[in-house]
């Protein structure tokens, strides 16, 4: 089996050619303004040294900022409805409300709010409003809308209203793009709400990306499946990646720490992912990123959806140094300059590189260009890196146990030999492609998150392990390699009759 | 006695983050009222705030809050208009039209409630609460410390179904009959509670809260922007004490009876290094430990504050890992009287301990007795005391049935979706 693993970032584009378990070739390139391009490069360079052929290879998995970044920089967004299934509840703060004016004038189109939704014990609110979504649809079409999301009250415990919402749609705009609130998000209306606008404002640059990529696999003769990595470590086909780009946002991060896992051979781990900007913290449960449960805030808007628990400071190769503070470093950072602003490289700016350089922890540049920084300033600067790394990486455990902590990312040399409470500080080979690794052995998924009433735990877990298990073979598993990494299970305390909200993960091999 | 002033939006946004803090742990996150506020603010509307201590003894002011689980709130997030209801049906009810709206419970997301209903009704906010703080009950109340009776209060819900409760025999009572209804309601809805005079609010609340939660939002603001330590600022504020500065090192929860009840770990860090503190919650924050000696119990208020941020965190978000700082700040004189200290004391927690203020200058005095709050110069104006007898009386001009109030409806002031009619 060879696989394809490229990781877009937003500073290069990584790329990696591995063979089963094995990596056969490596490279970094830098990422393009247009992305496919980077791509096809990285890919030419990998397939060049490895002499593989471009039909032999088995599978292509590509992660890609693109989506994320194209909300941070307010471009390639799409203007989408909003329809939210509510009235007389959630009346009083519309849809796109406490959103950057900057974005909120890009992304909202039209905003529709009909009479429907539940309450939290499952009650319909009011007998939905079938009328007034049908009158909203014909508004979207006559406003030539492309794209729509559609949110309801408490639609995580039923999807009915939502359900409801989206057939009407498909009769009266066969041709708009329908993202409903409840295959996205848990309770909190507005969060949820805010993260299904941002995917509507997504489809169609995710369409056109993904067809790009497709376009170039082809012209490069391989044949391939293309995959896209997921924020919770998984790939889907490129066409379902379409329909949710958000779940692309974070999966940067998220291929470091599988890369992490599958490189260090640990799946109860902290990882750090030392960059030239930032230093990227996550933890691994069972060989996958733990989850976040808390708002995350994208392009300063409040999401509540599958991501990975990730904290980000700055601190990597490339941040500053106070010549006169060694204890003032970042968060500023030369970033993709650092080759010509270090000092090391003839440059006026120290940064933390300079720093690593002086204490002999690597050799880069020109050491003598450092040389005059006197013992205690770089012993202090150091002092002060390690601190910042030992308090965030505290952070990311859940109990006191010690765990190790697997270091991975070009600024690695700044870690640390050892650190309090954790094992140890493991190194691993390819370090510096550790997340274009981590998209290279990604696995496929198949997830139910539903609510069951009145069979009782043990029948409901089965039933639900049962749907996912087929849902990840029709997304491309092995059926042979399938395993269950996630059980979740909550009582509904509000709904009648032993109510359980399941969540069943299974994932498997290609 | 300080003049009216107008709620500005930044204003707004320091409401939101002292009531926060005010919440000790509980009380939900003001955030969704804050933004229904600001949105109204958009359209125009504007807040005024008194001083209670400007009323005539026979002014006539009502108090609203919201009832419910913060987990509703989440999906049906906030309804002004509802609250505002609460308040008309309670004058076509009485017969008689209200000078101010006060506020129910300062802590968490009912500390906007009536300065919703004022941006709605153009009242003005009367500044002050009965709690100084957040509680679960409504026994837990200065009103149920005073003995004032606990009705008519009015519920409204998102359908404007709507109840009065014409009377109760208590309290207790009173939370009983409402919590049934709300769980009806799905589990959030609007009240207005049983009116005051202005002689009621003058001598049975806990006065200048508002100003209070706005301070404190004021004094995080501003450390925050001048790179000030924002928690020391409070501290020195509102003559806290720093109780233990740490790590959170373990959190459990569990729900029982409609309470989130749990315990909270902190390892020391800096000089408290190699100490543990254990706080336990019951919605809110309820008793602190240190290496198992009691420091701090209600009502004196536990506020757990992130340690740089000075930011607030509940006890439904705190998680392991999380820098925090334990703050204790001084019970609401009121509270700390014996007849409070029933009401809202360590037993009524049930915990068998004796409450041990974090502050003994300002202790003692008896039930309903002029507190001896140091620095606020006002008890002489307080008429401490009066109005503290029991009784169970109708309030005051208990008139007749009349129609809807005369506001009526008003103008929808929220932006209006493209599907309004």
């Amino acid at each position: 089996m060879i696989r394809a693993g490229i990781d877009v970032g937003g500073t290069n584009t990584d790329a990696v050619l591995l063979q089963d378990n094995t990596v056969l070739a490596a490279t970094k390139q830098p990422t393009t303004a247009d992305v496919t391009s980077g791509v096809i490069a990285s890919l030419r360079l990998v397939l060049g040294q490895s002499t593989i052929p471009p039909t032999s290879v088995d599978a292509v998995m590509i992660g890609t900022t693109h989506f994320v970044n194209a909300v941070v920089q307010r471009r390639d967004l799409a203007p989408v409805a909003a329809l939210r299934v509510n009235l007389p509840a959630a009346a009083r703060i519309p849809p796109f409300s406490d959103w950057p004016a900057d974005l909120r004038d890009i992304v909202r189109g039209k905003v529709f709010m009909v009479r429907g939704g539940h309450e939290v014990d499952g009650r319909p609110i009011v007998p939905i409003d079938t009328a007034a979504i049908r009158d909203a649809a014909r508004a979207m079409r006559a406003a030539g809308i492309a794209s729509v999301g559609v949110s309801a009250v408490f639609s995580p415990l039923t999807s009915e209203a939502e359900d409801t919402a989206a057939a009407i749609l498909r009769e009266e705009c066969p041709d708009v793009a329908i993202t409903l609130s409840h295959d996205l998000g848990r309770i909190g209306l507005l969060a949820r709400e805010n993260v299904t606008l941002l995917n509507a404002s997504l489809i169609p640059l995710a369409r056109r990306t993904i067809a790009a990529f497709e376009q170039a696999l082809r012209e490069m003769g391989i044949g391939a499946p293309l995959y896209i990595t997921q924020n919770d470590g998984t790939v889907v086909r490129a066409a379902s990646a379409a329909a949710f780009p958000v779940h692309c946002f974070a999966s940067g991060p998220t291929n470091s720490l599988r890369g992490a896992a599958f490189l260090s051979g640990l799946t109860e781990a902290v990882v750090i992912d030392i960059g030239g900007t930032t230093s990227d913290f996550g933890a691994l449960v069972h060989g996958f990123p733990r989850p976040a449960n808390n708002v995350v805030e994208i392009g300063g808007v409040r999401t509540l959806f599958r991501m990975p628990d990730l904290l980000s400071i700055g601190l990597g190769g490339g941040t500053l140094v106070d010549p006169t503070d060694p204890e003032r470093i970042g968060p500023r950072s030369v970033g993709f300059r650092l080759t010509a602003q270090a000092m090391v490289f003839g440059g006026a700016t120290l940064t933390c590189t300079d720093i690593g350089v002086a204490a002999g922890l690597i050799r880069l540049g020109d050491p003598q260009r450092v040389a005059g920084l006197s013992a205690d300033f770089v012993r202090r600067a150091l002092a002060r890196i390690h601190a910042m790394i030992e308090e965030n990486a505290d952070r990311m455990k859940t109990s006191i146990a010690p765990l190790p902590l697997i270091a991975v990312g070009g600024g690695g040399f700044l870690m640390p030999e050892r650190i309090a409470g954790f094992s140890g500080v493991v190194r691993v080979p390819h370090q510096e492609v550790a997340n274009a690794v981590g998209a290279a052995i990604a696995q496929v998924s198949g997830e139910v998150d539903r609510v069951f009433t009145g069979i009782g735990r043990p029948a409901a877990i089965a039933e639900a392990t049962r749907v996912a298990r087929e849902r990840a073979v029709s997304n491309g598993a092995d059926p042979a390699t399938l395993e269950v990494v996630e059980v979740e299970d909550l009582p509904l305390a509000y709904l009648p009759g032993d109510s359980l909200r399941v969540r069943v993960r299974v994932v498997g091999d290609v | 006695m300080s003049e009216p002033f107008t709620l500005t939006e930044t204003d707004l946004e320091d409401v939101a983050t002292g009531a926060w803090i005010l919440g000790t742990g509980g009380g939900g996150d003001p955030y969704f009222s804050m933004l229904e506020t600001k949105l109204l603010y958009e359209r125009g509307a504007r807040v005024s705030v008194i001083d209670p201590l400007s009323l005539d003894d026979d002014d006539l002011i009502c108090c609203v809050g919201k009832m419910g689980a913060p987990l509703v709130t989440q999906e049906k997030l906030g309804d002004g208009e509802a609250i505002a209801e609460t308040i008309r049906r309670m004058e076509a009810y009485l017969g008689r039209r209200f000078k101010g709206v006060m506020i129910w419970e300062i802590g968490g997301a009912n500390g906007f409630q009536a300065i919703l209903a004022s941006a709605i009704l153009g009242l003005p906010v009367v500044d002050c609460d009965a709690m100084g703080r957040a509680f679960p009950q409504a026994d837990m109340t200065t009103f149920a410390i005073c003995d004032l009776p606990a009705y008519p209060w009015t519920m409204v819900d998102i359908r404007r179904n709507s109840i009065i409760f014409t009377e109760a025999e208590d309290w207790s009572w009173m939370e009983r009959m409402t919590r049934r209804a709300c769980t009806v309601f799905g589990s959030v809805a609007a009240t207005c509670k049983a009116p005051r005079t202005g002689r009621e609010v003058k001598t049975c609340t806990v006065l200048h809260t508002l100003s209070k939660a706005l301070r404190l939002g004021r004094i995080v603001r501003e450390a925050r922007r001048t790179h000030h330590d924002p928690v020391q600022a409070i501290l020195h504020a509102e003559r806290g004490v720093a109780l233990f500065r740490g790590k959170v090192s373990d959190v459990q929860r569990r729900t029982s009876e409609g309470w989130l009840r749990g315990t909270l770990q902190i390892d020391g860090l800096d000089a408290h290094a190699g100490h543990v503190f254990q706080l336990e919650f019951q919605n809110e924050y309820a008793i602190g430990r240190e290496d198992g000696e009691v420091r701090v119990t209600v009502p004196d208020l536990i506020c757990v504050l992130d340690s740089v941020s000075g930011e607030a965190i509940g006890t439904e978000t705190v998680r392991y890992g999380q820098r925090v700082t334990v703050v204790g700040l001084p019970a609401p004189a009121i509270l700390r009287t014996p007849k409070g200290l029933q009401h809202v004391g360590p037993r009524a927690f049930g915990y068998d301990l004796e409450f041990r203020s974090l502050f003994p200058a300002a202790d003692g005095g008896a039930a309903c007795a002029p507190p001896p709050l140091e620095g606020l110069g006002r008890e002489a104006d307080q008429g401490w005391g009066e109005g503290c007898e029991h009784r169970r009386t109708p309030p005051p001009n208990l008139g007749p049935l009349r129609g809807p109030s005369p506001q009526g409806e008003g103008e929808n002031p929220i932006p209006i979706p493209d599907n309004a009619t």
